[in-house]
């Protein structure tokens, strides 16, 4: 037996191997190179262009003549509190509120029993049930949507054989949550809106669960806990940072949004259509941007309330 | 004081004919047992050897195939987990993350609807047992592996169970913090008079802190005893292998050697090596070996040796005595009675 029969040749030496030698001795250097391309995408184009437009806020529109007056005046966000536009903050945020609600009841016995139930092929099936939605366009899934709830559509006809068209017809006489038909009432658009977003809340609740060590759960149920106080007391707060993550999108996707209520919903508008109005049609580019600023600031107090309940203490 | 002669007081942990399957594999395999009261018990075996599932069914985190498991002389076959008289001490510690050092040594005590000033106290005393006072505001994550070690145990203790099970707790520690934690839990158990089952693979660990230990292998208890029994006398290669490396002698060559003519077993330091002016034993064999390696370990030097006969033997040396060299011949001597009969192979 001899190992040292033969020579290994030395590794080349060349301008890219220099390079890399270089850029591994200096850390720093490396760390910078690697993010100046994203910092510049991110900093420069998107919060810039995005910073620029909201400071148009703080502009106003002549009434007369319909050009922006470009002097700071506060008068533009204060028109934000006027009924009619106040209404449109409320509306929004309230739907925006549901349906994030439905999409953590939904997701999350989804959610678990992929984490911790599921085999291998269980999984796998499970990411592409819970993935397939979001590869097929938007606009064909809302218009689905729209003949599923219409009048003489799949839901009422298969409600009707069911029995249950008076139930129906008796959920469509509410105030505020009914309407002529599902496809044109605030239900119908909570529906569409918990469809189109439960994946981006499935996902996240089923990754901060699939965090959580057996061992904790078993430890629970040795020190005495109930399987209800397990849940209680370990895996809902271990699995809150991916709720909030989950509502995060849930619910700045439903605040954004401008398609769906014009499609599903009432006449009423919501943010969305409200910033679109009054950058195209309008040309009121000053209230958009302080439209704008309401679904930023909704997030932010959102995310401070849930700091504050401890839901990232876990993290 | 040793606790094997237990029959009269009902058994703290008693198994009958227990099985548990994982598909095809028996992972317990038929195993009785019974753990007295106030007994330290270590449960010792290779990875796979059944040692774990068997705490995990004292536990309740598994339920048998078959057979019978008693805590204190009641049945518990299908009662979960949280019904039981019994704690363990994980082995990656299980503590909550989400919650302080109190408050996770408080959480049994609060899912039993215990006050929180009976609580905080309650978990206060705990954590000084284990000298970790004043750390109940601290977070799991900001604490060293024996810290957390030490709360797991005074989270357990707290809701004082009947038992105290320990999964490899030592495990994930080093060896000085190992040694220090084996001395004090060996003392907390003889202060409070609890039964401990403690699993480990670590021969020494279970040879130092149990009354009596029992070897698996397979899924089945090969051997239970004291220690000094189950590593004098193995009852079979397999625990002469496992408990201290014993050398394996067939029936022939422990004949040879002047012992029965049965299967044997014989420790590596009873082979005294001769010409180095220890005294020769009165009653010994003798015979020449030549020496193929020596490997120098702090306090002994672990000498293998091989026998004009073809027998390969691993001799232990005191270190200090001087050393024998790689290819020279060597005269040993094995004490009457240093060679143990065993019955089986497992």
């Amino acid at each position: 037996m001899s190992l040292a029969t033969f020579d290994l040749p030395a590794p080349r030496d060349g301008a890219l191997r220099r390079l890399s030698d270089r850029l591994v001795r200096r850390a720093r250097l490396l760390t910078l190179v690697l993010l100046v391309p994203p910092l510049l995408w991110l900093g420069l184009i998107y919060l810039g262009s995005l910073f620029v437009f909201l400071g148009q806020s703080i502009f106003s529109i002549d009434e007369f003549s319909g050009t922006i007056v470009r002097e700071p005046t506060i008068t533009t966000l204060l028109e934000l509190f006027r009924p009619a536009n106040y209404d449109i903050v409320l509306r929004t945020v309230g739907i925006s509120a549901v349906v994030t609600v439905l999409c953590v009841v939904i997701a999350f016995p989804v959610a678990y029993y992929a984490a911790r139930y599921a085999g291998p092929r269980a999984k796998a099936a499970f990411y592409l049930a819970v993935m397939m939605p979001l590869w097929s366009s938007y606009l064909v899934k809302v218009y689905g949507w729209k003949l599923l709830l219409a009048k003489e559509g799949a839901i009422g006809w298969f409600a009707g054989r069911l029995g249950l068209g008076g139930a129906l017809e008796a959920w469509l006489a509410l105030p505020v949550v009914g309407g002529p038909s599902l496809s044109v009432s605030y239900t119908g658009m909570v529906l569409v809106f918990t469809y189109l977003w439960l994946p981006f809340m499935i996902l996240p609740v089923q990754a901060a669960l699939e965090r959580v060590p057996k061992s904790l759960i078993e430890a629970a149920g040795d020190l005495g806990a109930s399987p209800a106080t397990l849940f209680r007391t370990v895996i809902l707060p271990l699995a809150m940072p991916g709720v909030v993550a989950g509502a995060i999108f849930t619910f700045s996707l439903t605040l954004g949004d401008y398609i769906v209520p014009q499609i599903i919903g009432t006449s009423a508008l919501v943010l969305g259509q409200a910033v679109y109005m009054q950058q195209g049609t309008a040309g009121n580019i000053p209230l958009a941007a302080a439209f704008s600023l309401v679904p930023i600031l909704v997030m932010a107090l959102f995310l401070t309330l849930a700091k504050r309940t401890g839901a990232f203490d876990a993290l | 004081m040793h606790v094997h002669t237990l029959s009269a007081a009902t058994p703290a942990v008693r198994f009958a004919g227990v099985t548990r399957h994982f598909g095809a594999v028996r992972a317990v395999d038929g195993v009785d047992l019974a753990i007295a009261p106030g007994e330290f018990f270590a449960m010792l075996g290779p990875s796979g050897s059944g040692k774990t599932t068997c705490l995990r069914l004292i536990a309740g985190f598994e339920q048998p195939d078959a057979g019978h498991i008693e805590i204190f002389g009641e049945a518990v076959e299908g009662l979960p987990p949280y019904r039981r008289p019994v704690n363990t001490v994980f082995q990656d510690y299980a503590l909550f993350p989400h919650l302080s050092v109190g408050d996770n040594v408080a959480y049994g005590l609060k899912v039993r609807g215990i006050g929180r000033a009976e609580r905080d106290r309650l978990a206060r005393e705990a954590l000084a047992l284990v000298k970790l006072s004043g750390m109940e505001a601290r977070r799991p994550a900001q604490l060293s592996g024996g810290q957390r070690q030490r709360v797991a145990l005074a989270r357990a203790l707290v809701v004082r169970p009947k038992v105290l099970l320990l999964d490899e707790p030592l495990g994930a520690l080093d060896l000085k913090l190992r040694e220090e934690m084996q001395s004090e839990l060996k003392s907390l158990q003889r202060a409070l008079g609890l039964s401990f089952v403690f699993v480990t693979h670590d021969q020494s660990e279970a040879l130092s802190m149990a009354d009596r230990v029992a070897v698996f292998n397979e899924g089945r208890i090969v051997q239970v005893g004291p220690p000094e029994d189950v590593y004098e006398r193995p009852a079979t290669r397999f625990v002469a292998g496992f408990v201290g490396s014993a050398n394996v002698l067939g029936a022939a060559q422990a004949a040879a050697l002047g012992g029965e003519e049965v299967p044997s077993s014989l420790r590596p330091e009873k082979i005294i090596l001769l010409g180095h002016g220890l005294a020769e034993p009165a009653e010994a064999a003798r015979l020449e070996a030549r020496v193929v390696e020596v490997s120098y370990q702090g306090a002994v030097r672990r000498v293998a040796l091989l026998t004009p006969a073809g027998l390969s033997l691993t001799a232990l040396v005191p270190a200090s005595a001087p050393g024998a060299m790689v290819g020279g011949t060597v005269q040993l001597a094995i004490p009457r009675g240093a060679l143990q009969p065993m019955e089986g192979e497992r």
